[in-house]
């Protein structure tokens, strides 16, 4: 267990100090969420009583960390694709350093990210007259967090099947296209008409989004917070498990 | 005493190709028995898609065997694959590190994964760096180097936690000449310096010839041939003599009557034949034919290359493999 931690933690170090000194990366994933806020924000403020809050940012804050926590991680792949070609994961896995490690240092990496972005994210948003519940807000980040960090693995498991950008390119749009459109993370799904409200409810990210949006309401007990809990906790395992395997995994 | 620190029997490595509803199986590694002592420098010898590449991620835990067995640096590739990755170095053909960190960065963060200490791998790393020409040169982005410096770094990445074992695939592909001698140089020092087993793969002939004790030739997934380079041209069946002279069926005449000769073959006023050692021969020969009073215009005389070798087992050229050879699909990652 201590070699699992222990190399977590090294490959954690190596992928933190490899994305700080890339200054644009740097500059691109703290602009993203300032971006949101200030050019699509105003779009929502006239149509903020249709959102069905008072407050169209504690509507549209809540999605863009979901976005975020969607957009921002399953891309991750790509770098891991880099990696490969340059030889570092063959090298990596010669190692003895148990596979999830080389997996986890890696999440562990985006998951701190995605945090950050959060955090710079709600206080953008607070001068723009976000007003949420302080609690939930702090819970819905460690959620997106998770979330993000469960993608990550996954993102990074199709990579390594992959091994080429120009197939992994198309099956993130295909699988992420509709993800962003049924979830509700621009506008809420209640604006929708019955069908399409039928559709997305069996899309996990919606009940996540729309937890989220209960949790900045501060309704705790909401019974979407409840599903947003329990999927996100579904995705972290399973992303867990399918990025070790496949990391595990001999690449012939 | 002599140690084995490779010993393999039986490894083949088969893989399932699936094109529409019909699978293929490719056969890239067919039965392979080999046996490295500690301290040697073995090279395998093939043309591209021989299974070098295949047998080599197999013997570092990268592939999984469909069948036999190995134990590497003492440990069973199939139930201590972990022990067996503490023990050993790998430098891949595809390199080790990323194009935009620093190489003394790369190299202390890979040491730590066999846990090394942060100070006693920048220590190690210094000194590799020192011993292998990279002075200078651990702030460096690997994008910076030259293709040599790579394969320099790549090499200290597989040896900075000092195993006893390390596995060169394709060494010196894609150096110039005068890196690739100065490689030959590092890779007999790690053998001469530190005492490390070096199992490497090549298909140059010249590097086999110059840098390994011993030769295994693979060809089609099988070893076809064994031995130091010596031992393996001797196999051919000698030296190559070749006599230009105006009486060329008198020399022809005298030739076969060397110890161990082969029927000689004679065009126009040259005259040539295989022979066993064949300097102690040439002069012997002269002799005889000074005091017959047959007049020589000119003698060559040639040692088999490598390449004979892999023609005479095989019934191809290495050379002509190169480029007529294509690589099966997955023989390689």
């Amino acid at each position: 267990m201590s070699t699992l931690v222990r190399d977590t933690g090294t490959v954690f170090v190596r992928a933190m100090r490899t994305s700080l000194r890339n200054p644009a990366w740097l500059v691109i994933s703290l602009m993203q969420p300032v971006l949101y806020i200030v050019l699509f924000g105003p779009l929502l403020e006239p149509i903020a009583g249709q959102l069905g809050g008072a407050n169209a940012y504690q509507v549209f804050v809540p999605g863009i960390l979901v976005q975020l926590g969607l957009f921002g991680t399953a891309f991750v792949g790509f770098s891991l694709i880099a990696e490969y070609r340059a030889g570092v994961i063959e090298s990596q896995r010669v190692s003895p350093a148990p596979r999830a490690a080389l997996l986890l240092g890696r999440v562990l990496r985006d998951v701190l990210v995605l945090a950050v972005q959060g955090v710079v994210l709600v206080l953008v948003a607070v001068p723009f007259g976000l007003d949420a519940s302080v609690g939930g807000v702090a819970l819905t980040i460690a959620l997106v967090a998770v979330l993000g960090g469960s993608l990550a693995a996954v993102s990074y498991a199709l990579a390594l099947t992959l091994k080429s950008e120009d197939a992994f390119a198309p099956l993130l749009n295909v699988v992420l296209f509709p993800i962003l459109l049924l979830s509700g993370i621009l506008l809420p799904m209640t604006l929708a008409p019955n069908w399409l409200q039928n559709v997305s409810d069996v899309v996990p990210f919606k009940h996540i989004v729309d937890g989220a949006r209960a949790l900045f309401a501060g309704d705790f007990g909401a019974p979407d917070v409840g599903w947003g809990v329990l999927f996100t906790a579904v995705l972290a395992a399973l992303g867990a498990w399918y990025g070790t395997s496949q990391f595990r995994k001999e690449s012939g | 005493m002599l140690r084995t620190v490779i010993h393999a029997r039986g490894l083949s490595r088969t893989f399932r190709k699936k094109r529409g509803k019909q699978t293929t199986e490719v056969v890239a590694v067919a039965g392979v028995d080999l046996d490295v002592e500690a301290g040697e420098i073995v090279g395998f010898l093939g043309p591209n898609g021989a299974g070098k590449t295949t047998t080599m991620r197999m013997l570092t835990t990268l592939l999984a065997p469909t069948a036999g067995t190995a134990t590497v640096a003492g440990c069973d590739l199939l139930t201590d694959p972990v022990g067996v990755r503490r023990r050993i170095g790998y430098v891949s053909q595809a390199g080790s590190t990323a194009p935009e960190n620093r190489a003394g960065e790369e190299l202390v963060s890979h040491a730590r994964l066999y846990g090394v200490s942060t100070a006693e791998a920048t220590a190690r790393g210094k000194q590799l760096f020192a011993e292998l020409d990279l002075d200078g040169l651990w702030e460096r982005q690997p994008k910076a180097m030259s293709g040599g410096q790579r394969r320099r770094l790549d090499i200290a990445m597989g040896l900075v936690h000092v195993p006893g074992l390390v596995f060169l695939d394709e060494p010196t592909t894609g150096l110039d000449p005068q890196a690739r001698a100065n490689l030959w140089q590092h890779i007999e020092g790690l053998r001469s310096e530190r005492g490390t087993t070096v199992f490497l793969t090549t298909h140059y002939l010249d590097e086999a010839d110059a840098l390994c004790d011993r030769v295994l030739v693979i060809d089609k997934g099988t070893i076809v041939a064994s031995g130091t380079p010596d031992e393996l041209k001797s196999s051919v069946g000698g030296d190559l003599l070749t006599l230009t002279s105006p009486r060329a069926a008198d020399v022809a005449g005298r030739m076969a009557g060397l110890p161990g000769a082969e029927a000689p073959t004679v065009d126009g006023d040259r005259v040539s034949c295989r022979v066993p050692a064949g300097g102690a021969a040439l002069v012997a020969l002269l002799r005889d034919l000074d005091a017959a009073g047959i007049e020589v215009d000119g003698v060559e005389s040639r040692r088999p290359s490598l390449d004979d070798v892999f023609l005479t087992v095989t019934g191809r050229s290495l050379r002509d493999g190169e480029q007529t050879t294509t690589e099966p699909e997955g023989a390689q990652a």
